[in-house]
């Protein structure tokens, strides 16, 4: 009897609702177990010879040194040179263009740019950066490969950022006498900060997470640089990060290996992704992934 | 005064210059690749290279043929997408409509995670847990057919089941945004009428949420079309039909196999396929995100 004070059970929605949280259960298990796996798998194979040496028959040595180093060269290198770019693109789009055509076709290529899959840059990178600018295989290849690669993540981020920021601020300064630069300078970046840094961390850990960029732009050597000077010189030379070590370890069967960078990586990533949760809860921030 | 002047006017150029590598790239990239992508176009010949069957790149005769490659690569994107778009949503829904917010806090932090695990941990997973079982699979199946060639599990199907994986966070997030935006008073519209909140649901708030969907199942197909170092640690190492328990080479996974050793024809072609990859994306990303947009302006 159907009736408007007794709450009549559809089977059909209850059937749908198992569904949902169904559904939504996969997410979790799936990243729980990922990381319970990797942990059990890879926990035993942490120690510091492992993260301090390089792997060498001679000295009986199995270690990742030369592929953090490498790591954090090309991290370093590409923030460096992404950072200021991205920023400076999304100055020019929010705060300068008038240009409405130049404004579209540039947030066109950024969108594009956003798009193109890692190994499309990878091999725009062999190619260009690496044999018409004759830089071959070099952490300065995938450096260059990247900075194109994670560009539109900076850009985006600090293009949200500056749009948060309220027009008050705009029209006082400009009130008060000060010129555009001068704006942008003291109160515009100040003020978008929060998003900024965002993003240039999810930049950092799509850069770590990079694998099929680099593979045939910055190589795959592991070994450390011998001399302080040679540290330098590295960044000319070939040198494979830790995603790249790691695939290539799983090729060869040594899942041991394989299963300690994967603890490593995913450390990275667990410290990177509560580094955005922290900025975005003490500044409020909107990011866009 | 004038030095001050200068000042803004250096500022602005560079911002400028800045702004506009975005453009020089993407026109540097498609240039490049065309540029790459051509001569075994016109060596091997259109035809022959595009819908030939037999990829023998090393051989005494060698043939380039990538249509296999180019029908595993559609059909796998298919596939993850039929795979990974009704689970996506169906969360998408649970994080925006059905879950109390308790759970949500759960559900929304994992979904980031998961899109922030690295590609090759998804090989090397997929490897130790899905390769094993998989393979345990094929036995069953081709117990007695002796002329299948035995794939040790990597294969077509462990491809389909961690593209699937690795778009979910894509549709999740973007589903659930859009879901998020559908206006409230509808929804009370539809459960004033007597509507219950699963009717709604699917019959009022996902048909609204439309096209924001839509384009979450293309911003997925993009990411399922060139996913590259997970699937090649599970496709396998032969060009076949995309039969699911063939070992089969995507556009991207034979690339990433084949580069390391291939010289001239061979390497020439590898980059004839990546310039029909980045065709496929070209056309996904802006035409197909282009007629979400239209759809919607109607």
């Amino acid at each position: 009897m159907n009736s408007i004070t007794k709450k009549k059970v559809r089977v059909s929605d209850a059937f749908v609702y198992g569904l949902i949280y169904l559904c939504a259960g996969i997410s979790v298990l799936l990243i729980v177990g990922i990381i319970i796996y990797v942990f059990v798998k890879g926990f035993s194979q942490i120690n510091w010879e492992f993260l301090t040496t390089t792997t060498s028959i001679l000295k009986g040595t199995v270690g990742i040194a030369g592929n953090i180093l490498n790591t954090v060269y090309i991290v370093v290198l590409t923030m460096l040179l992404v950072t200021p770019i991205g920023v400076g693109a999304a100055i020019y789009l929010n705060e300068y263009a008038k240009p409405v055509r130049l404004v579209r076709i540039i947030e066109l290529a950024t969108e594009t740019l956003s798009g193109i899959p890692s190994i499309i840059f990878g091999m725009f990178g062999m190619m260009f950066f690496g044999t018409t600018l004759g830089l071959k295989y070099s952490i300065l290849t995938g450096t260059l490969t990247l900075t194109l690669m994670v560009l539109p993540l900076i850009t985006r981020n600090t293009q949200e950022a500056l749009k948060t920021v309220p027009d008050s601020y705009r029209h006082g300064a400009v009130a008060l006498g000060a010129g555009k630069w001068y704006t942008i300078r003291t109160i515009l970046l100040p003020s978008a900060m929060p998003g900024i840094i965002t993003g240039v961390i999810l930049a950092v850990g799509r850069i770590v997470g990079e694998s099929a960029a680099l593979l045939y732009t910055a190589g795959s050597s592991d070994l450390l640089p011998a001399t302080a000077k040679a540290y330098l010189g590295k960044i000319l030379q070939p040198g494979g990060t830790l995603t790249i070590k790691l695939y290539l370890s799983a090729q060869d069967g040594e899942f041991d290996v394989a299963f300690g960078i994967a603890l490593v990586l995913l450390v990275i990533v667990l410290v990177i992704n509560m580094g955005t949760k922290f900025i975005a809860k003490k500044f409020d921030v909107n990011r866009l992934n | 005064m004038g030095k001050k002047y200068a000042s803004e006017k250096i500022a602005k150029a560079i911002f400028i210059l800045f702004a506009i590598i975005a453009i020089v790239a993407v026109c540097s990239i498609t240039v490049y690749m065309i540029k790459l992508g051509t001569p075994a176009l016109s060596q091997v010949g259109v035809v022959e290279l595009l819908f030939g069957t037999e990829w023998k790149p090393t051989a005494a005769e060698p043939t380039f043929g990538i249509f296999c490659v180019i029908l595993t690569s559609i059909f796998g994107t298919m596939m993850a997408l039929l795979i990974g778009v009704p689970i996506g949503v169906l969360t998408a829904v649970f994080l925006a409509e059905v879950g109390n917010k308790k759970i949500v806090m759960i559900v929304q932090p994992a979904v980031e995670l998961l899109a922030a695990v690295p590609s090759v941990i998804y090989g090397l997973l997929g490897i130790m847990l899905l390769k094993p079982f998989m393979y345990n699979l094929e036995l069953m199946v081709y117990n007695d057919i002796s002329e299948h060639q035995f794939t040790g599990g990597a294969n077509f199907l462990s491809a389909i089941l961690v593209l699937a994986i690795m778009i979910l966070p894509t549709v999740i997030n973007i589903s659930t945004s859009s879901i998020r935006a559908v206006q409230p008073s509808i929804k009370s519209a539809s459960l004033a009428l007597g509507a219950t909140k699963i009717q709604t649901i699917f019959k009022v708030v996902l048909p609204a949420a439309k096209s924001g969907i839509m384009t979450a199942v293309v911003l997925g197909m993009g990411r399922a079309l060139g996913e590259a170092m997970a699937i090649a640690m599970v496709a396998g190492g032969a060009v076949n039909f995309p039969l699911p328990f063939n070992s089969v080479r995507f556009l991207t996974t034979l690339i990433v196999g084949e580069m390391s050793y291939s010289s001239g024809l061979h390497r020439e072609a590898l980059f004839t396929i990546g310039l029909v990859l980045f065709a496929f994306i070209l056309f996904v990303n802006i035409f197909l995100t282009r007629m979400i947009r239209k759809g919607d302006a109607e």
